[in-house]
């Protein structure tokens, strides 16, 4: 038993984090706010070269073979850079939905709202799509998007993961049977909980830059516990739920090790919790200018809400943990 | 990141596991709580069997002459004490983990000698004299005065929060030497065999009742200069020596004490009916991801402390969650009895429920209470985090203002 990274894994992570600071940093990444489309297709192909979709694609079928492990790594570095778009849908289309693997194809997924639903289906970055798949239990199938009658939302929490409203969605072509569903819901929920630990990490290290250099009272406001003790909480929640993310994907891979279901579950709904309070905690050490469009926190923050509402949110994510007790 | 266990990690639970299920039915009656003789012989006794099997010092050194175990040979032996309800470390627990593993570290080969065997086999039992009434995180400004007199030091001051005192046959303390405003750089280690003349002890009654720990007062009580380990005024580097031994397993046995009350707590829902409700089920849900999480950081921590010797930021991160979700744990499990948990007794239910266990649901919500506050606060453990981890600015220090 090693939980521990091993070199390949630390130089995986090292290697998406270089890349995210290279290629989309947040200023380039900020000019696309409130935009209809976020996705720079060059910087998609790009992670495609880097195999953030292809990841877990076996070799022969011209993917990296490696496990969600290493998927939870890169996730996190994404998340931590707060990148757009549908990443989670592309990486688990790689290898059902052609050039989503390389990334000359984005992808799309959106959940059916079940029969009866009095809520429409709410979908991201539908004009960025170039396939969007829509699940429910009894499979996956393939959208057209333009297909798609849908209006867009005016005015999107975060303005960097455009919305769009529809009443009903197309029928679509399947793709899959229920196994995928249940795969894919699994996965997902595993590798949004490291998009969100990513977020949760990034949240304290902005809000530690500031309550050092910010001073009130004549010294920085880190110095005083009311602060230092909201960002140490900061640091506690996403360290246990980093090792629940990492024990959730370790286990989707060595089964042997544990249920897989249960721990993906716990995973999202710690992590869940550690990007919304940490974002929520990294505007209050800013103060005013956390409540400013300026500051990035409220990126983060409403990110993290929109992250939330996938793969499974709290209520339903602890009822499924409880079936387990 | 792997969480399979190698061969020779399963053959050493195997080999565990087969000794206990030989060794644990032989056991005599657990003593009463209050029999602290009793507990004496209880937990020594089965420290010597322990010793006689092997399994003694698993965590220490072999140059100690304990087993010299990896770190997850080390959970692995918590794991499994803890599942087959093996009895606790109990009154060898400051010998076993704290001074033990100091002598190790900084003893004369003639201390390691005298010292070690003694608390490997469960022959000596040892107390900790470090907090002071008026020293408690603040441990650095405590006052009991240690004077040269010859080859020995003359101590006068009190001491608080030792617990097994009144059964404890030596006590690791902590003494000034320096001068009064010395602070970390006038603290010298001590090795105090309890039956000299001017030690007195007086127990503390805890909320829960109980007497675990006791104040003492020290009056003239001259210690050989022999008995110091390390160097005058060097005693808070040696104490610091040992803080980070246990390598990331300190609450490996508590955090699976704490699966097993979950696991009681639902079983008690279903049988009162309080399971129909939703929001019950969530707040189970939730502590059981919490817990799950808690056993992953665990292995994380040892895991890094395999590679590196010690468990780096783990440890305080790991004791700030597990001590306030354990709490959280004990309100859930204690508010599902409703008017039945206002008693440690366990009263039958109605209706053919049989027993509700609220001696163990009340006991571990009062003991609960003090997880936050021993082995440093929560408050402290944030301000360790903020400023050791995070570099946010020190706390202001009576010291530096000098």
């Amino acid at each position: 038993m090693d939980f521990e990274l091993t070199d390949l894994q630390t130089d995986l992570a090292d290697g998406v984090r270089r890349l995210c600071q290279g290629r989309f940093p947040l200023e380039s990444i900020r000019t696309f706010e409130s935009a209809e489309r976020v996705v720079d297709r060059d910087g998609w192909r790009a992670l495609g070269e880097a195999g953030v979709f292809g990841l877990c694609l076996a070799e022969e079928a011209g993917g990296a073979g490696l496990g969600l492990a290493e998927a939870a790594l890169v996730f996190e570095e994404l998340g931590r850079a707060l990148l757009p778009g549908p990443l989670v849908a592309t990486h688990l289309a790689a290898g059902l939905v052609d050039g989503a693997d390389d990334g000359t194809v984005v992808v799309g997924l959106v959940e059916r709202p079940p029969a009866g639903s009095t809520v429409p289906a709410v979908v991201e970055n539908l004009a960025d799509l170039d396939v969007l798949l829509v699940m429910d239990d009894t499979g996956v199938a393939s959208v057209t998007p333009d297909t798609v009658e849908a209006t867009r939302l005016q005015r999107p929490m975060d303005p960097l993961t455009p919305l769009w409203s529809a009443a009903a969605l197309p029928t679509g072509t399947q793709v899959g049977g229920p196994e995928l569903s249940n795969w894919w819901r699994r996965d997902g929920a595993v590798l949004t909980a490291a998009l969100q630990i990513g977020s949760a990490a990034w949240t304290t290290e902005l809000a530690v830059e500031y309550a050092k250099q910010r001073r009130q009272f004549g010294r920085p406001i880190g110095g005083f516990q009311a602060i230092k003790h909201l960002c140490a909480d900061m640091v506690v929640r996403t360290e246990v739920a980093r090792a629940a993310v990492h024990a959730a994907a370790v286990t989707v891979d060595q089964p042997e090790v544990g249920d897989p279901l249960v721990a993906a579950a716990g995973a999202k709904l710690l992590a869940d919790e550690a990007a919304l309070v940490n974002g929520k905690s990294c505007i209050q050490v800013h103060g005013g200018m956390g409540f400013t469009w300026e500051v990035p926190a409220h990126l983060a923050y409403k990110r993290s809400r929109v992250l939330a509402t996938q793969f499974g949110t709290d209520g339903p994510l602890a009822e499924s943990l409880a079936s387990s007790l | 990141m792997d969480l399979r266990y190698t061969e020779a990690e399963q053959a050493f639970r195997q080999g565990l596991r087969d000794w206990l299920a030989d060794t644990l039915p032989g056991l005599p009656a657990k003593p009463k709580p209050d029999d602290w003789p009793g507990r004496r012989t209880y937990d020594t006794h089965w420290q010597r069997l322990l010793f006689d099997a092997g399994y003694a010092g698993v965590d220490w050194p072999e140059e100690g002459g304990g087993r010299g175990s990896s770190p997850v040979e080390q959970l692995i032996f918590k794991e499994e004490l803890e599942r087959a309800h093996a009895p606790y470390v109990g009154v060898n627990f400051v010998g076993l983990l704290h001074a033990g593993p100091t002598v190790i570290a900084e003893g004369t080969p003639e201390q390691r000698q005298r010292y070690l065997p003694p608390i490997l086999k469960g022959d000596e039992v040892w107390c900790q004299g470090f907090s002071e009434p008026d020293a408690g995180s603040d441990l650095a400004s405590m006052r009991t005065r240690a004077e040269r007199d010859g080859d020995h030091y003359v101590v006068t001051g009190s001491k608080i929060w030792t617990s097994h005192a009144e059964v404890a046959d030596t006590c690791e303390l902590l003494v000034r030497t320096g001068a009064e405003d010395s602070r970390h750089r006038g603290i010298t280690w001590l090795i105090l065999p309890m039956d000299t003349p001017g030690v007195e002890i007086r127990p503390l009654t805890t909320i829960a009742g109980s007497t675990e720990f006791a104040e003492l007062f020290l009056d003239e009580v001259r210690i050989p200069v022999a008995n110091r380990v390390g160097d005058e005024n060097d005693g808070w580097r040696v104490t610091m020596v040992t803080l980070s031994f246990e390598r990331g397993t300190a609450f490996v046995g508590d955090l699976l004490e704490a699966i097993e009350l979950l696991g009681t707590t639902v079983e008690v829902a279903r049988r009162t009916g309080a399971w129909e409700d939703p929001g019950v089920r969530r707040l189970a849900g939730h502590l059981r991801a919490e817990l799950d999480a808690l056993w992953a950081l665990t292995k994380r921590n040892v895991s890094q402390a395999a590679r590196t010797g010690v468990p780096g930021i783990g440890g305080t991160v790991f004791k700030l969650a597990y001590t306030e979700t354990r709490q959280r744990l004990g309100e859930f499990s204690l508010g599902l009895l409703g008017r039945a948990g206002l008693a440690a007794d366990d009263v039958d239910g109605l209706d053919g429920l049989g027993a509700l266990p609220a001696e163990t649901m009340v006991e571990d919500w009062l003991r609960g209470i003090s997880l936050t506050i021993a082995a440093g606060t929560s408050q402290i453990q944030r301000n360790i985090v903020g400023e050791r981890i995070l570099g946010l600015p020190k706390e202001p220090s009576p010291a530096a203002g000098k």
